[in-house]
């Protein structure tokens, strides 16, 4: 859509509608002001000198009995050309130092931008009182003085501008083809940078509108007989206290005036699509979700172990706009039993994790059948922090910035055991050791940034453990990492599991770093669990193509370095692409029709696994390697 | 960036700090320089006959002559600059022309005034401003309560195209001559300083709790609040200690470019309440072309914004070192 067309769009917006109602009743009074009112506002009337508003006089009268309301009706003109002729002055003297470095060589260029940056340093307002004393006081003065102190401000905004659009591709080729400097500047730089430089006109009108009246106020702008609205207001401000109408009027006449620049250059900035209107579909975010079906066949656990710690059924994740981003999965984690799910990126596998805790971030909607950890629903938070911790991907963001580390850690102590500050530290420290942090007496001083990447995931580690966690979710706790620190990381998980006694479900992309950790696997696949079986059973017994897959991707000692690495062809769904059928169907090998219309439920094939599939490899257990 | 104990004695490499407080040292004094000739040649550059014009039409031309005697404007320029810059070191800034005054001590007397209310009025952006803008960005997130959001962004925006003159008009207007609650000239009290501070803060706070708002938001989307909430830590722990610092540093930056302008806002709002500052000053000076008085008040006005400036921007130096150094 081009700007005219958005332009178009905007002003049929009641926001447009009010914006250009305003600038025409500005031009109309401007115009035909003087030409009706002005033998009014100059007619002095001795009987009735200072008057209050009344019917007659909606503003009262002046010193000299003439009407105030005339009088500002009249002034708008003037007050309008003034400011005209200011943004003139200052658009023209911005614009010409503002792309003077373009034109320039490289050491006038300096000496320019040095110039600018010098006067930017003083308050626009002493600049202006300034130059309004060097040119005189009075109206030729302001306006001057007005204009030129918008210079710097706006020379700033051109060089700013102009240095993004010359560093562009389009004109680095064209200055390849020779094209001289000021062609440049007029062809290829100013139609590109048009658009926000109009905007700053009409928003700098604005404010040169409340600098004149600033000044006639102060009585160092419009002198009289003439006047302009703040010369009107200067004279009327002792009658504030007597008849506060005949200063409240020009104030106000200045107010909508300038309200109603800024409202042009609203109306700009949304057709040149800067803060573009709201889609419909931002409004949306209260998408009814559809309850979780009953799908018999999706109960977890088979109460053949002990009483699960967490056991979650039928958790559903859902978006605005219908994406079922988790769809009916259910899991359960014994105490201290290691579980991995394993999935590409998009396949719901972290927001099932952060279900859990209850942290599934805005807009998306969780629903489930039940969700209990210890007896209890842990997404209400009640175990968060103390017997459910997390532990999170990208160390570098999750940890506080502005924070020490020992500051982040100590704060579980303090507020979920109730330790004071002291032994809240100790505690810190002594967990900070216990994940092979250096010297963490000193360390825990320091802040995330003075960290390395290995030392950021130790720490994250470290703090899950501050409160006595009897599960630690780890979400992708290895995926920033080089593969010597991965593998530093792995081991601590494991020796925190041995230590502490804590279950761990972990989350990955990567099925040899679940594997390494956990004793169960849970594949998952656009949203759903596709297959889950013992860690034992990954290199032989998989049932699912696409575990399979997943397998046959993971490179090994043995895999033939000169071959390209094996890939799953295709990609998964995206959000939205819900097609009828097996989600993997269109990438597997063995889909049938079938496949491509029904789909497989997670059905269990012995006592540790469960796979959905139609065409599931079984391997009996005897022809399985034992990897354990 | 980590820093090893060997690295930190094999680096021969100037301290950045050391380059950055000179290279800040000397952007200032560059622009000290430029203040201290402009305000000079003020003198000579206002049209027509400065001590003429300040003494009236109906001066003698024999008691104008002396008066620029007085004043050694018949000495030739470099001489004049010579002594004018002499005298500023030894905070002698000349002789005002209507009070027979010293500036240095008209300036003295009034300026403490000035700092008041634009002291006062500071603190008080910053600690409406940071608190209000905080809360509008937590009660509005995530779309909720749309009415509360477009009434703040509404109120803000326009309170923020306000000019100081015509909120200090407004403000006595109202609380002044309709209520007379609160006294609307000169300085008397404690409570003859709301309304100036008013009108001086109300646009600034106004500017600065949006900024806060979409900070606001912005850090609460961060992974490390996510890891807050993991911890479960109180709602005012949440907020105050992990929310608070990270969007803190650029409130402050915005807080700080605002202070200069809120000093020179001291001039519009001084003159409607008749308060006894520089900026009062500095305009009857203008209007009685006393110039040898505006001169010291520009030059005080404009040192004082630079100083500003500088210590601001080594605060932040300090507050965020990693960004602003590097920057620098």
């Amino acid at each position: 859509m081009s700007f005219t067309q958005r332009l178009r769009r905007t002003l049929r917006t009641p926001l447009g509608i009010v914006t250009m109602f305003a600038v025409f009743v500005l031009l109309v009074v401007a115009i035909i002001g003087p030409i009706f009112w002005q033998d009014t506002a100059d007619r002095v009337d001795t009987t009735a000198i200072g008057r209050g508003g009344s019917a007659e006089h909606w503003f009262g009268t002046d010193a000299l009995g003439r009407d105030i309301a005339a009088r500002m009706i009249v002034a708008t003109r003037l007050t309008l050309e003034l400011t005209l002729g200011a943004v003139v002055i200052g658009g023209v003297g911005g614009f010409v130092l503002g792309t003077l470095p373009t034109v320039l060589g490289p050491r006038l260029a300096r000496l320019v931008t040095a110039l600018v940056n010098l006067l930017i340093a003083f308050p626009t307002l002493l600049f202006v009182l300034f130059l309004a004393i060097v040119f005189g006081v009075g109206t030729h003065g302001a306006v001057l003085a007005i204009g030129i102190g918008i210079v710097p401000t706006f020379a700033r905004l051109i060089q700013n501008l102009a240095a993004s659009v010359a560093g562009s591709d389009y004109v680095a080729s064209a200055r390849i083809l020779g094209v001289g400097r000021f062609r440049l500047i007029v062809r290829h730089i100013l139609p590109n940078i048009a658009e926000p430089v109009a905007l700053f006109l009409f928003q700098a009108g604005a404010g040169i509108l409340l600098a004149f009246s600033g000044l006639s106020f102060l009585g160092l702008g419009v002198q009289p007989p003439d006047y302009d609205w703040g010369r009107l207001l200067n004279e009327q401000l002792n009658r504030v206290y007597t008849h506060p109408e005949s200063a409240v009027g020009p104030a106000v006449a200045i107010v909508l005036t300038g309200l109603a620049f800024n409202l042009v250059g609203e109306v700009l900035s949304q057709a040149g699509g800067r803060r573009g209107l709201r889609t419909a579909a931002d409004r949306d975010h209260r998408a009814t979700v559809p309850a979780p079906s009953d799908d018999p066949n999706g109960t977890a656990g088979d109460g053949t172990g002990p009483a699960p710690l967490l056991e979650v059924d039928r958790l559903r994740i859902t978006f605005p706009g219908g994406h079922v981003a988790v769809r009916d999965v259910s899991l359960s984690v014994a105490p201290g039993e290691a579980v991995g799910i394993v999935g590409e990126s998009g396949s719901g596998k972290s927001l099932t994790a952060l279900a859990v805790a209850g942290l599934v971030p805005y807009p998306a909607r969780v629903t489930a059948r039940s969700i209990t950890f210890d007896g209890v629903d842990p997404t209400a938070g009640a175990r968060l922090g103390t017997s459910l911790s997390m532990v999170f991907q990208d160390p570098m963001a999750s940890l506080n910035p502005a924070l020490t580390i020992g500051r982040q850690l100590s704060e579980v102590a303090e507020v979920h055991l109730g330790h004071n500050r002291t032994q809240a530290m100790k505690r810190a420290v002594d967990r900070l050791r216990a994940v092979r942090i250096p010297d963490p007496e000193h360390r825990s001083g320091m802040r995330p940034s003075e960290f390395s990447g290995g030392m950021r995931q130790r720490t994250m580690i470290a703090m899950g453990l501050m409160g006595e966690p009897r599960l630690v979710i780890a979400d992708e706790p290895t995926t920033a990492l080089d593969v010597t620190v991965q593998a530093q990381v792995l081991a601590l998980l494991r020796d925190v599991r041995t230590k502490s006694g804590a279950a761990v479900l972990m989350i990955s992309h990567d099925i040899a770093v679940v594997s390494q950790v956990c004793e169960r696997v849970m594949v998952m696949y656009a949203g759903r669990v596709v297959e889950e079986l013992p860690t034992g059973d990954l290199v032989t017994g998989t049932a699912h193509p696409y575990t399979r897959a997943l397998i046959g991707a993971v490179p090994d000692m043995t895999t033939d370095r000169g071959l390209p690495l094996v890939t799953i062809a295709g990609r998964p769904p995206g959000p939205g692409e819900d097609t009828p059928g097996c989600p993997f169907a269109p990438r597997c090998e063995l889909a049938t029709d079938r496949c491509h219309t029904d789909e497989p439920a997670l059905e269990r094939i012995d006592a540790a696994r469960r796979v959905a599939c139609w065409h599931p490899v079984i391997t009996p257990p005897e022809a399985r390697i034992e990897t354990e | 960036m980590t820093t090893t104990p060997t690295s930190r004695f094999a680096d021969t490499r100037p301290n950045p700090w050391v380059t950055f407080t000179l290279r800040r040292l000397g952007r200032l004094t560059v622009s000290l320089a430029v203040l201290i000739t402009a305000s000079f040649a003020m003198i000579h550059l206002v049209p027509g006959d400065p001590v003429r014009a300040a003494l009236g039409v109906s001066a003698s031309p024999e008691l104008v002559e002396a008066r620029k005697h007085a004043l050694g404007l018949d000495r030739s320029l470099p001489d004049q600059f010579g002594s004018f810059v002499a005298g500023l070191l030894q905070g002698d800034l000349g002789e005002s022309i209507g009070a027979g005054m010293p500036v240095a001590e008209i300036i003295s007397d009034r300026l403490p005034s000035t700092m008041q209310i634009a002291a006062i009025a500071f603190v008080t952006t910053i600690v409406v401003a940071v608190p209000l803008g905080m809360a509008a960005g937590v009660f509005t997130r995530h779309g909720r309560r749309r009415r509360l959001e477009l009434a703040f962004v509404g109120a803000t925006s326009v309170v923020a195209v306000l000019p100081e003159f015509l909120l200090a008009v407004g403000l006595a207007a109202i609380f002044g001559a309709q209520l007379g609650w609160l006294p609307v000239a000169l300085k008397d009290g404690p409570e003859s300083y709301v309304l100036p501070v008013l009108a001086l803060a109300i646009g600034p706070v106004a500017a600065l709790s949006r900024i806060v708002r979409v900070e606001t938001l912005r850090v609460l989307d961060e992974d490390y609040m996510r890891t807050a909430r993991a911890k479960r830590l109180p709602t005012r722990i949440l907020y105050v200690r992990h929310a608070l610092p990270n969007l803190l540093t650029s409130s402050l930056t915005l807080g700080g470019l605002m202070l200069a302008g809120l000093l020179t806002g001291t001039v519009l709002v001084e003159n409607v309440f008749a308060w006894p500052g520089l900026g009062m000053t500095m305009v009857q000076a203008i209007i009685q072309k006393d110039y040898p008085l505006v001169q010291g008040v520009v030059l005080v006005y404009g040192t004082l914004a630079l100083l500003i400036n500088f210590t601001v921007d080594i605060v932040l130096a300090i507050a965020d070192p990693n960004s602003t150094i590097r920057e620098s």
